[in-house]
This record gives C-alpha cells, sequence and structure tokens, in this order.
C-alpha cells in the first residue's frame, strides 16, 4: 500500500539545483515514510548534500517541489521538529560544550528550565560531560562531531538529518552513533543519513537510495536487496557439461573450473532446487555456500565503478 | 526572541574577540596621551596667563581633534570586527546549524546587526566619554551639543556596518572589507576636497566633495558631528582641519539616514534569499 502524504517524513518530486552552469542535483525524487531511517547513498559530488540542504531550507531548489514533515522544505515552525548535524559541524569556537547546547536550545525555543535537564542529559548521552565547560576551540574533530550530534538531538526533533555523522570519529564513536540512531528510530523518528561508509549504512539503515548526478537510481529495502542477489560457492565432483548447461534455467554467471563452481541467483528462494538438480544429475556434493552480495559489491554495481565522475 | 539571542551572542562574541580589546587599548593609551598633552598644555596656558577665552578655544580644538582620532578608531573597528562575520560564516559552513532552527533567517542578521550596534555603541561612549571629562576637568571645556554630535558618529560608524553587511552577504570577507574601506576612503578625500575648495571658493571642487557623499555619506557624517560639538568661533577662525566652510546639510543627513536603511535592508533581502 502507498503510504499517504501524512505518512510521509520527506517527499520529493522531480527537485532540481543547478549552480551556475554546474547541475548539483538533477530530478530528486523520494519518499521517506516517518519512522524510517533511510540511508542516501552516493559517490562524492553526487548531490547528497545539496539535496539534503534544499530539504532544510538552506539552499533554495531550481525546480521541483518537496515537502518536509507535510510542509514546503524551509517553513520556520517545522524546524521545530528538525535537528540537523551539518557534514562539518563549525560552531563559535569561544562558547563552551555547554553554552553551545544552550544557545541552540533557545534558538529551538526551549525555556532555561527545559535546558537545565536536557543539556546535561546530552552531553552524557554523548560522552562529553567531563568536557562541558571546555571551550569549542579546544575540542577534538570527534569532540565536535558528538556536540554536533547533541545539538541535532536537543529537540526531540521527529526528523533528524545526519549528514557523515560518523566523519572523524573513532570506532568508538562510530558505535555511539549506530546507539543513537537505533534510540531515536525505537523512538518513533525518522533519520536521514547521508554516509560514504557503506557498512555503516549496511548496519543501521531500513532503506537506502543510490544516488548518482543528482538523480536517484535506485531505493531498496535494505533487507531485501542483500538477500535479492546472491552468489553461491559450490565445490562438486562429477559435473557433466549437460548438467552445467541445464544450470542456466535457475542462475546466472556460471563458471565452472575443476571442482570448483561459481554462479549467480536473483533470489535465495531458487536455492534448494538448485541443490536437489544437481543431486538428481548425479553430482557429488562437498561444499555450497551461498555469500550474500555486500552493500559494497551492490553499490558498485548500481552506481559503477567511475564513482559517477 | 530570535534577535535577541543572535544580538546577545554576537556582542559576547565581539567582546571575545582580540581586535576589540586591542582597539579599546589602543584607545585607552590615546585618552591617557590626550590626557597628558592637555595637562601640560593647560599647565603652559596658566603660567603665561593667557586669554581664558583663547585658553579654552585651544583646549576646545584639542577635543575636536580628540574626536576625530576616536571617530577614525570606531571607523576601523565597525568595519574590522564586522567584516567576516557574515561572509565567513557562511564559508565556515558554521551559519548552517543557526538557520536551521525555527527563526527566520532576517531575525538572524537583524541580531547580528544589533549586537555589533550595541558593541560600538559603548565603545563609542567609552571614548567620546573619556575624552570629555579629560578636557572638562583640565580645561572646563566639553563639547557642545555632545548628544546628537555622538549620535551623528554612532550613526557613521553603523552606517558603514550595514554596508559591511550588505557586502558580506554576497562577497568574501576581504572583497568586503576592501570596498568598504575603498568606499570610506572615497567619502574621506572628497570631504577634503569640498573642504578645501569652500575655502578656496571652488564650486565646482565644493560639487567633487558633495558627490562623493552620495557615494558613500559616511564622511559627511563625522564632519556634521564635528560641526556640532566645535564653537562657532573655532569653525568661523578655521581652528581645526574641521571648518565649517561647506557643513554637510541635513539634507544630506536625513539622505545618510535612508542609505544606511537601504543598505540594511538590501542585506536581510539578500541573506533571506541566498543559499547558504
Amino acid at each position: 500500500m502507498m503510504p499517504s502524504a501524512s505518512d510521509l517524513a520527506i517527499s520529493t518530486r522531480g527537485l532540481r539545483k543547478v549552480f551556475g552552469d554546474k547541475i548539483a542535483v538533477r530530478n530528486l525524487t523520494l519518499d521517506v515514510p516517518r519512522g524510517e531511517v533511510f540511508g542516501f547513498l552516493g559517490p562524492n559530488g553526487a548531490g547528497k548534500s545539496t539535496s539534503v540542504k534544499m530539504l532544510l531550507g538552506l539552499v533554495k531548489p531550481t525546480s521541483g517541489k518537496a515537502a518536509v514533515l507535510g510542509k514546503p522544505c524551509g517553513d520556520v515552525p517545522t524546524r521545530r521538529k528538525i535537528g540537523f548535524l551539518p557534514e562539518h559541524f563549525r560552531f563559535y569556537e569561544w562558547l563552551t560544550g555547554t553554552e553551545l547546547l544552550g544557545l541552540h536550545g533557545r534558538l529551538y525555543g526551549m525555556t532555561h528550565a527545559e535546558l537545565r535537564t536536557r543539556v546535561p542529559a546530552l552531553l552524557e548521552l554523548v560522552g562529553l560531560s567531563a568536557h562541558q565547560d571546555k571551550r569549542v576551540h579546544d575540542f577534538s574533530k570527534g569532540m565536535l562531531q558528538r556536540i554536533g550530534l547533541a545539538q541535532a538531538l536537543l529537540n526531540d526533533p521527529e526528523l533528524i538529518f545526519l549528514d557523515e555523522p560518523t566523519s572523524g570519529l573513532d570506532p568508538v564513536g562510530r558505535r555511539l552513533v549506530r546507539d543513537i540512531i537505533k534510540q531515536q528510530r525505537e523512538r518513533g523518528a525518522t533519520v536521514l543519513l547521508n554516509s560514504h561508509l557503506l557498512s555503516e549504512v549496511e548496519i543501521t539503515c531500513d532503506r537506502v537510495a543510490f544516488i548518482k548526478h543528482g538523480e536517484v537510481l535506485e531505493t531498496r529495502e535494505l533487507n531485501g536487496l542483500l538477500e535479492e542477489q546472491t552468489s553461491v560457492s559450490v565445490r562438486a565432483a562429477r559435473l557433466s557439461q549437460a548438467t552445467l548447461a541445464g544450470l542456466e534455467q535457475f542462475a546466472s554467471d556460471i563458471h565452472c573450473e575443476g571442482e570448483q563452481l561459481r554462479f549467480s541467483v536473483t533470489s535465495s528462494s531458487a536455492l534448494p532446487e538448485i541443490m536437489r538438480y544437481l543431486v538428481e544429475r548425479g553430482a557429488d556434493v562437498y561444499q555450497f555456500t551461498p555469500q550474500r552480495l555486500s552493500l559494497e559489491e551492490r553499490f558498485l554495481e548500481i552506481v559503477g565503478s567511475d564513482g559517477g565522475l | 526572541m530570535g534577535v535577541l539571542i543572535m544580538a546577545a551572542v554576537t556582542f559576547r562574541e565581539a567582546l571575545r574577540k582580540k581586535l576589540v580589546w586591542i582597539a579599546l587599548a589602543a584607545g585607552l593609551a590615546f585618552l591617557a596621551l590626550f590626557g597628558t598633552g592637555l595637562h601640560y598644555q593647560t599647565k603652559d596656558f596658566a603660567e603665561r596667563g593667557m586669554n581664558p577665552m583663547l585658553r579654552r578655544e585651544i583646549v576646545r580644538t584639542m577635543l575636536t581633534l580628540g574626536l576625530y582620532a576616536i571617530d577614525l578608531l570606531t571607523v576601523v573597528m565597525a568595519v574590522l570586527t564586522s567584516v567576516d562575520t557574515i561572509s565567513g560564516e557562511i564559508a565556515s559552513g558554521t551559519i548552517q546549524a543557526v538557520a536551521t532552527k525555527p527563526v527566520h533567517r532576517w531575525q538572524v542578521l537583524l541580531g547580528k546587526w544589533l549586537g555589533f550596534v550595541a558593541m560600538l555603541a559603548g565603545y563609542l561612549a567609552i571614548m567620546v566619554g573619556g575624552v570629555n571629562l579629560l578636557t572638562h576637568f583640565m580645561g572646563g571645556v566639553t563639547a557642545h551639543h555632545l548628544a546628537s554630535g555622538f549620535a551623528l558618529m554612532l550613526m557613521e560608524a553603523v552606517l558603514l556596518l550595514s554596508v559591511s553587511f550588505l557586502f558580506g552577504t554576497m562577497f568574501s570577507s576581504l572583497t568586503t572589507g576592501v570596498f568598504v574601506l575603498g568606499l570610506h576612503g572615497l567619502a574621506f578625500i572628497g570631504g577634503w576636497i569640498e573642504q578645501v575648495g569652500a575655502i578656496a571658493n571652488s564650486p565646482r571642487a565644493v560639487s567633487v566633495g558633495i558627490i562623493a557623499s552620495v557615494l558613500m555619506p559616511s564622511e559627511a557624517l563625522w564632519r556634521r558631528a564635528a560641526y556640532e560639538m566645535q564653537s562657532q568661533i573655532a569653525g568661523a577662525m578655521r581652528m581645526t582641519p574641521f571648518g565649517t566652510e561647506s557643513v554637510p546639510s541635513l539634507t544630506m543627513i536625513a539622505y545618510a539616514g535612508v542609505y544606511l536603511l537601504l543598505a540594511l535592508s538590501l542585506a536581510l533581502r539578500h541573506w533571506s534569499i541566498r543559499d547558504l
């Protein structure tokens, strides 16, 4: 069933942005239902950040339509429900961590009483309690990213844009980001994750959009995507040419060298049938190993190895 | 509310910048120098038994010179402190986390502008107050029409601030700085051409000066402020470099006011629609 407009956190139709003679985003058409962790995947320069900026009202689209939480993008009251971690979070360096969150909280319209409890809780969440009175100037890159993440969560947002959230973070920090995204999903928030780290997207996202040249090439459920195309490695004796030829009805990319057989299937549901087929044709099967395509392989397949350059 | 939050943070930011404190230190050093010079001057005048009226006029001239130096310091501070606030925050991306909060963009810019106006007003009050206190206690003289003179000096600084904001929404920090100081330099030279033209009775030279003031009325504001603050005798006797041979009219002051508001409005408009 198609989600209704009110079920969508983000909906765009033919969104386009041109800077001078450079097309940054060609034609972005996308629907992100509420409550989903959505990954934006694409090579550098694919228009991911520009797309996010258009959705946030930082950049005006050249043409096309976009709605965020049911309102036109850039709508000021709607921003009360949105959190945003920019790609390179920078802020007034002379503020302390506590002051920075206080300032952002006041811009969200939060009262001093609310901030008194919310700010320490967020500092604790991102692991910066011990540095709350340190000036941002003295923060490491990872600490900046953490405080940026905290400011994006100040208002318990319904929709959170995270642009490369793990940039500059060590493995502990990356784990923290993953846990926070999980918490936000459990809370019912929608998260749009812009990342070039495929493994991160693979672990955290429900769905992904593959973007190249500012256009969505494919939008897929992540689990479905990974189960869909499977590469299978088989070690078997007594494989006749006729058996291999018959295999073509189930699989593609069939390669056989001695006892080593490799092929691809478009659905894992075909695997038992293939196994039966091989045995019935007299093959001695010693090993039968389905290997799911990694997101990286799928990414390269869809986007191309040129990275969109 | 967004305006006040941004005004407060900008004011605090200005106070945390070294530039403001260096400008203040330079200002205080200037006041100390001014006070020392004035002290010995008045002492020598007393010993020589100089006519009190002439003595007062000389102190008043000193006061005008002091105010002129303060005006220059304030102009430089208005431009240098504000030149990076818009374009710099766009370039670094700092503005992105602010501009996505539930505040209108114009509130962010107006708040910043108010923060700088408060900082400049504070700086000017300390300096103008300081120099007047020194001449008052040492020579029994304060500026004529101090309030209107102060308001005009502040208006000059705010005018340059507004133009700096406008260019800041369009160009890089460096380009903005060059543009604003260049325009003020033009007005400065134009002012002197007008003054010298008036003394030399050259109406065409006066017209050149007026055209420069139309392009950038900052210097005209200072010359009107100087006219308001010095005594008529000093002006008539051309005792200072700020003679009243060709005083900017009230029409020019009103024009400067419109210029200021237009620069601020255009800055707000361009800021509200540009990509960040």
